[in-house]
């Protein structure tokens, strides 16, 4: 009789439920996993060693690279180091405005993770409906920032300009007739605050239809429930932040419990999960989508009565007009110096956290007083995650493999750095 | 810098009275709280950060090394040049003066979900050429990719980790990138080589390049508005 042994199998990088370019070494007995040893870095680009060569405001478009489908939340982190070093508070304004687009990028993420999740496991019908609503919110990032996704859109001392008075609109061409082109443009016929205040008021209904179709979805509930449980203690020894902590009970949110910018005014709740499995990280997230929304609601409310500059008036710090430039020299010479060698930071360091869709993306930044970060590190929530995946995954069968990686929403650019 | 907040400063009370002469106080934010730790004392300070009901610090957020070589210096010459002219930034390299005191360092970035409370412990590796420091895997598990990261980035070896293995860097890499004497462009450069037939290393072909010079200014504007401020 032969003997029956174990044997290795490769899982990645070139496999489409690998979330990018995840390498993983399995060790299965038959179809369940004995071990798996995680290889990454196929994506590392060095981004903290770049950012020690460029002056600190080159580097906010890197941090959008990190994680790449919670942009604005990375530049947060960031611009929020660089102002607790400097000493410098942005206007309120731009304190509502960072959180609502960070709650516009929460959705973002938990769109696209809901999406990716679901074809992972098997369901085709989610992906397509959450990119229905992704689309008009990338279309918000385009009207403020220009891009679609590498927003570059926060500075240290506010936001690079204020929100704007007219969304972008579709145009009728060969393949678009006139009439479908003016339907698709009946949203957008107001300010970026308008259209945003109708994707709110539909937007519970998107998740309630993808609730229909997945909550009490038998097949959904045999893949998930039970998969991958991690228990309370267990997730605060391997460092496990946002919903996979408060998936297994812990209830933590940075947003509640060390509030930055306008979050204490917020009015929000924070959703638990009890057995600490991939179907209860799951219900966190699609409430977390619910109570996103709400912030954004409170949010375009306070934004559409108080009008007001969203940058600091700091020449060191903030770019002068173009106007101011023509007719002042010393703007003139602000102007030279800010975007040649850019503007130093008091010597010292700082951790800035926030709570970004994965969990908390944080900032570590050392400042010997020049005018680059001395060292800059970026605590990434994936990262941590990821390292428990054999954790996760052990004694279970290959197939959930992929449902434990869906489940703590890896995205490599902030894994490999 | 100026006055800690009332929570930090209470926090800051009690570790000072529970783990006397373990820690030294650095230099933080006032609302943030740092502590230097030698090297010898780190897995006793953490074991009890992490247990001690005050203090609770279950979460290890972050490890960090860190590389003190080039700390405090630039790259510009705004007082000596004024006579040759201008050029564009001094090109590191070369010659190098011996650093003063550890090079390398570990900072742990802790937090506790209990107590709603953080604080950064620091270590500093007492041998430069073979930086070395005790893991803290086993206080938290979760800092076994952490370590990893720096043994890989920064060669700082972690004494009693299960697998201290390269984590970001490619198979069969050498040298470790984010010390500061490895040049930003690296030393390898590959591509496809259609006549061998597969992919080649080479020695890197361009020229490491200072865009941005690094300089340190003597900008007092912002302790004033600090200490009024907080």
């Amino acid at each position: 009789m032969n003997e029956i042994r174990n044997f290795t199998m490769n899982f990645g990088p070139q496999h489409p439920a690998a979330h990018g370019v995840l390498r993983l070494v399995l060790e299965m007995d038959g179809e369940v996993v004995q071990k798996a040893d995680p290889h990454i870095g196929l994506l590392h680009r060095g981004t903290e060693k770049l950012a020690e060569s460029k002056p600190f405001n080159q580097s906010i478009g890197y941090m959008d690279r990190l994680d790449y489908v919670s942009m604005m939340c990375n530049e947060h982190a960031y611009v929020m180091a660089i102002e607790r070093l400097l000493g410098v508070t942005p206007p309120l304004r731009a304190q509502y405005i960072r959180v609502m687009f960070d709650e516009v990028t929460r959705i973002l993420n938990h769109l696209m993770w809901l999406g990716a999740h679901a074809l992972d496991i098997g369901a085709m019908t989610v992906f397509l409906l959450a990119f229905k609503e992704r689309e008009d919110l990338m279309d918000c990032y385009e009207a403020v920032s220009g891009t679609r996704m590498h927003a570059t859109y926060y500075r240290p001392g506010g936001v690079y300009r204020d929100l704007p008075d007219s969304m972008p609109k579709y145009q009728a061409s060969k393949w678009r007739s006139q009439k479908n082109a003016d339907a698709m443009n009946e949203a957008r016929q107001g300010s970026l605050l308008d259209f945003l205040t109708e994707f709110t008021a539909r937007f519970p209904k998107a998740v309630d239809e993808y609730e229909t179709l997945l909550t009490d979805n038998r097949i959904w509930k045999q893949r998930t429930v039970n998969i991958g449980v991690v228990t309370p203690e267990r997730a605060m020894a391997l460092g496990f932040t946002g919903a996979m902590l408060r998936g297994s009970g812990i209830v933590w949110d940075l947003r509640k419990k060390q509030p930055y910018d306008v979050y204490a005014e917020m009015d929000f709740d924070i959703p638990v999960g009890v057995n600490g499995d991939c179907y209860d990280r799951y219900l966190v997230r699609i409430e977390e989508l619910r109570q996103s929304n709400r912030i954004v609601k409170q949010c375009i409310d306070w934004l559409k009565r108080n009008p007001g500059p969203v940058m600091i008036d700091d020449r060191k710090v903030r770019p002068p007009k173009r106007e101011e430039m023509k007719g002042d020299m010393e703007s003139l010479i602000h102007h030279f110096k800010l975007f040649t060698e850019g503007y130093t930071v008091p010597e010292g360091e700082t951790y800035a956290a926030v709570e970004a869709p994965k969990g908390e993306f944080g900032i570590y930044l050392i400042s010997d007083g020049a005018n680059k970060p001395y060292r800059l590190k970026c605590r990434a929530p994936g990262f941590a995650h990821l390292s428990a995946l054999e954790e996760m995954t052990k004694g279970h069968m290959l197939a959930d493999v992929v449902a434990v990686i869906g489940t703590q929403d890896i995205v490599f650019g902030e894994v490999d750095r | 810098m100026s006055e800690p907040t009332p929570k930090v400063a209470a926090l800051a009370a009690k570790l000072e009275a529970a783990l006397p002469g373990l820690l030294t106080r650095a230099p933080a934010l006032p609302d943030e709280l740092c502590y230097e730790v030698q090297p010898d004392k780190l897995k006793e300070v953490c074991l009890s950060l992490r247990d001690t009901p005050e203090f609770k610090f279950e979460i290890l957020i972050d490890l960090a090394g860190i590389d003190y070589l080039d700390y405090g210096k630039t790259e510009w010459k705004t007082y000596s040049a004024t006579a040759t002219g201008f050029s564009r930034g001094v090109n590191r390299g070369g010659v190098r003066l011996p650093h003063e005191g550890a090079r390398f360092a570990v900072a742990y970035n802790l937090l506790s979900v209990t107590n709603n409370q953080r604080l950064r412990i620091r270590s500093r590796c007492v041998d430069a050429e073979d930086p070395m420091i005790d893991s803290v895997v086993d206080v938290w598990p979760g800092a076994n990719w952490f370590e990893r990261e720096a043994f890989d980035l920064y060669g700082i070896l972690f004494s009693g980790h299960p697998d201290l293995r390269r984590l970001l860097t490619d198979y069969g890499f050498i040298g470790h990138p984010f010390r500061k004497d490895f040049p930003l462009i690296g030393n390898v450069e590959v591509r496809y080589d259609a006549e061998k037939q597969r992919v080649v290393y080479e020695p890197v072909s361009i020229e490491p390049r200072t865009l941005v010079p690094r300089v340190i200014r003597e900008d007092r504007r912002y302790d004033a508005a600090l200490k009024t401020q907080k």
